[in-house]
């Protein structure tokens, strides 16, 4: 468990911020840009210092009342936005610098062993490059590695992808995914993309001018995230999934999430693997009618009506509750909705137009 | 009508010919030189309209500068060879050389008590520096090292010895108390008859005269201010009363 | 080159001169160097003024007032009278002290830039691998730094080579202690001994020459920290 309570007041900018982080998976700081995420980052790794603070990482104090530790003694590992590698060593210099530093300070217990975690991220080719020859993609990984070789308890990433393009973004958020299941120290992440949340986050900390807004499990909470006035359009729902079965015929793939069963696009993954989909509100339909066996969509659930929302002129926003699962949300019209006679606790049939699975 | 315009032309004229004979000439002057030569000029200016813009330094310095056309119409030199030397290289009026001032050396300290007026403490020694201008291109640094020489007390001293690149140098290194003691010009300490600190005038059967001649330069061949100031500076009663009043014996 | 003993004494003593000088001025102005460019106190512009003075002083103005103040009556000889080391001017020490003064914006402002120049963020990257400041500044600083190293130290050397004015002022011209190759040639100009003063002074020359070329040819202008 990671507990923190920061204060911090810059000219302009306050960040009051009091959290607890679990310490298994990936956290998200997601939010605006200077709602404080990176601030907040800066906290946990002893970077920044608030003027009132409190960091308790698995009982040891690392900052309380008249107490700092230095971000050198503290054993978190931190990848920067631009991966800040040292242009003046090559990389398997680069890898060793916090490698060294780590064991001569008696740090081995969250070793990693080193050649997997090169070939999980893919740079034992570039061992003996300069930084500078490196693509933005590959500068990333190494600082990935750089981090995870200094035998961290904490790791925290600073926007890993946001300097890279959309082919490099894809890239390194399968790498990173990779790396999500295999260490069993606790990420923070800092992103201002939903994408990147949604697909590797396990909790989300979001952050609105330096206050915490919400904060829970990315599957429960993640629907309400996106200020629905706001991003009408881009309103999904995340369902954490594990893959079922292939019919190679249709090209299809089978996800359960829960009870339920989604049919989805083929996905080259062995079954049971988990695998995480979206659903965006304006894909999903509602019927009072479970039989609709003359159309086009394959998947249709059964849920409860959880609430409903005016978000816009002529627009709802429907949350619906699965039986055993998360909630989901459909977007409709306000004339649908009184058609429906939509009443809390009613029974009805979401009808999903499109899925779309996270990999 | 014509009588008028004929006086304003006399008028015209008259203007004219007091401008015309008001010339200026660029003096060198040996740093040992430069107060009294002030006053010279000053003196100079008030009698004859002419006026004498004066640059003190070295006179190995002025020789390399002139040599290399320099814009100076006169040399007052601390050495009589450096003239010599220019008039026989061709770089100045023949036959127009003359001594203007003969320089005497005195030891002196910025200190009462120091030097005493047998100059004893040269032998008896007790002090870190003894300052001289550098005795290869200075004449009163080459005198210093004579007159030490001539108390049989050079070998035990050179190693004391700094050296001041002229002897304005020389002077500074003693005023600011770097060295105790050390050899200079009279020039430079004499003022208004009196001699601050302690001194030994250095008797000059010790060294061979420091005669410091005057030279009138190519450039300044045509200048009727450079000859006015020569002959001011070998004739004039105001002048040479004040270069013995700096020291000097003529 | 058929130098005199004089001129080869001259040569030494500049050489040993211009190396302690420089290497001084390293020891020294490095940490002045890191807290310009790390400070935020409002004494920065103080010191960056006061290191930045000997560019724009004449050299006559330093020596005058170091003759002053390094003399039996002033404060620094005060000091080093008390300390039973005499006073400093015509002493090589005067000497060195005088070239670290003269010389210090030719070393303290490479390295100022130098320093000014390593983004944050690598510092920041290195403690999260568990540097320490003094190890940051060694593993980190130092080699990012190294162009503005060398530069410094090529300039402080060559400066020292080429001072003249303040070593006149306060030297004395002692052979072997204060006699520099700056003020040989200036003696045998004023002595009228053009040849020798010739033979040193190209060698001078050609020593400035060769100096600037390999640094400007080894060290081109840094590129901007990524």
């Amino acid at each position: 468990m990671i507990e923190a309570d920061f204060t911090l007041s810059l000219p302009g900018f306050e960040l009051e911020a009091r959290l607890e982080l679990p310490i298994h998976g990936v956290t998200a700081l997601f939010g605006p840009s200077g709602s404080g995420k990176s601030t907040l980052l800066r906290c946990l790794a002893g970077l920044s210092r608030p003027q009132r603070g409190r960091l308790v990482v698995n009982g040891e104090v690392w900052q309380d009342e008249g107490c700092f530790l230095p971000p050198h003694k503290r054993p978190v590992g931190m990848v920067f936005q631009d991966a800040a590698l040292f242009p003046h060593l090559n990389v398997r210099q680069n890898l060793d610098y916090g490698a060294g530093r780590a064991k001569r300070g008696g740090k081995t217990k969250n070793v990693p062993k080193a050649d997997d975690l090169i070939d999980l991220l893919g740079i034992g080719h570039l061992l003996d490059r300069r930084t500078g020859m490196l693509s933005g993609g590959e500068k990333q990984r190494v600082a990935i590695a750089r981090a995870l070789f200094s035998s961290p308890e904490l790791l925290l990433l600073d926007e890993p992808l946001a300097a890279l393009d959309g082919a490099r973004k894809g890239e390194l958020l399968l790498y990173l995914d990779q790396l999500h299941r295999q260490l069993d120290i606790p990420v923070v992440y800092v992103s201002h993309a939903p994408e990147e949340v949604a697909r590797l986050a396990d909790h989300i900390v979001q952050l609105k001018e330096g206050r915490v807004q919400n904060f829970g499990p990315v599957m429960g909470i993640f629907p309400y995230l996106q200020q629905p006035q706001t991003h009408e359009e881009g309103v999904f729902t995340l369902l954490a999934g594990t893959i079922e079965l292939h019919d190679s015929n249709d090209h299809l793939t089978q996800v359960s999430v829960g009870e339920h069963r989604l049919w989805v696009r083929y996905i080259d993954r062995p079954v049971g693997s988990p695998m995480r989909l979206r659903l965006l509100a304006r894909d999903v339909s509602l019927s009072l009618d479970p039989g609709a066996r003359e159309s086009s969509i394959l998947n249709t659930l059964r849920a409860e009506v959880a609430g409903v929302e005016e978000t816009a002129p002529g627009r709802a926003l429907v949350r619906l509750a699965l039986r055993d699962g998360p909630e989901l949300l459909s977007r409709i019209t306000t004339r649908s909705a009184r058609n429906l006679k939509l009443e809390i606790g009613q029974t009805i049939y979401a009808q999903i137009k499109g899925v779309a699975p996270l990999e | 009508m014509k009588n008028r315009a004929s006086r304003i032309l006399v008028a015209l004229l008259s203007i004219y010919s007091v401008v015309a004979s008001a010339d200026e000439t660029q003096v060198a002057v040996a740093a040992n030189f430069a107060a009294p030569v002030q006053k010279i000029a000053a003196e100079f200016e008030k009698q004859t309209g002419h006026k004498a813009i004066v640059a003190t330094g070295a006179t190995g310095k002025f020789y390399a500068q002139i040599v290399n056309g320099a814009p100076f119409d006169i040399l007052l030199a601390a050495d009589d060879e450096t003239p010599a030397k220019l008039e026989k290289e061709g770089q100045s009026a023949v036959g127009k050389r003359f001594t203007y001032a003969i320089g005497k050396l005195v030891l002196w300290s910025a200190k009462a008590a120091v030097v005493d007026d047998k100059a004893e403490v040269l032998k008896r020694g007790g002090f870190d520096h003894l300052s001289i201008a550098n005795p290869k291109v200075a004449p009163y640094g080459a005198a210093a090292v004579e007159t030490m020489k001539a108390l049989g007390v050079y070998d035990a001293l050179q190693p004391k010895i700094v050296m001041g690149e002229n002897i304005a140098q020389a002077h500074q290194f003693i005023a600011t108390g770097n060295a105790p003691l050390g050899f200079v010009a009279l020039s430079q300490v004499l003022k208004d008859g009196k001699i601050e600190g302690s001194y030994w005038i250095v008797p000059e059967k010790l060294y061979s005269p420091i005669r410091q001649d005057a030279v009138l330069l190519n450039k300044g061949k045509d200048n009727k201010a450079a000859a006015a100031f020569l002959d001011f500076l070998k004739t004039n009663k105001a002048a040479k009363d004040i270069i013995l009043s700096y020291g000097y014996s003529l | 080159m058929n130098f005199t003993p004089s001129d080869w004494a001259a040569i030494r003593l500049t050489l040993e001169l211009a190396t302690l000088a420089t290497a001084l001025l390293i020891l020294f102005g490095t940490p002045v160097a890191w807290w310009l460019a790390h400070t935020k106190s409002r004494l920065k512009p103080l010191v960056t003024s006061l290191v930045a003075m000997p560019l724009v002083l004449p050299p006559s103005v330093i020596g005058f007032y170091l003759l002053v103040f390094m003399g039996p009556n002033g404060p620094l000889g005060h000091l080093t009278q008390s300390l039973g080391l005499g006073t400093l001017p015509f002493t090589f020490t005067g000497l060195l002290v005088a070239s670290c003064i003269y010389s210090t914006p030719f070393v303290v402002q490479p390295l100022h830039n130098a320093f000014e120049a390593i983004d944050d963020r690598m510092y920041e990257a290195a403690a999260t691998l568990r540097a320490g400041p003094i190890d940051r500044f060694f593993s980190v600083a130092v080699p990012l730094a190294k162009p503005g190293f060398l530069t410094a130290a090529v300039l402080g050397f060559a400066h020292t080579v080429g001072e003249f004015g303040v070593v006149l002022m306060i030297g004395g011209n002692i052979p072997d202690k204060t006699r520099v190759v700056s003020v040989q040639i200036y003696d045998y100009v004023e002595a009228l001994e053009y040849g020798e003063a010739h033979r040193l002074a190209a060698v001078m020359l050609i020593f400035a020459f060769v100096v600037l070329f390999l640094l400007y040819t080894f060290n081109p202008t840094r590129k901007k920290a990524a």
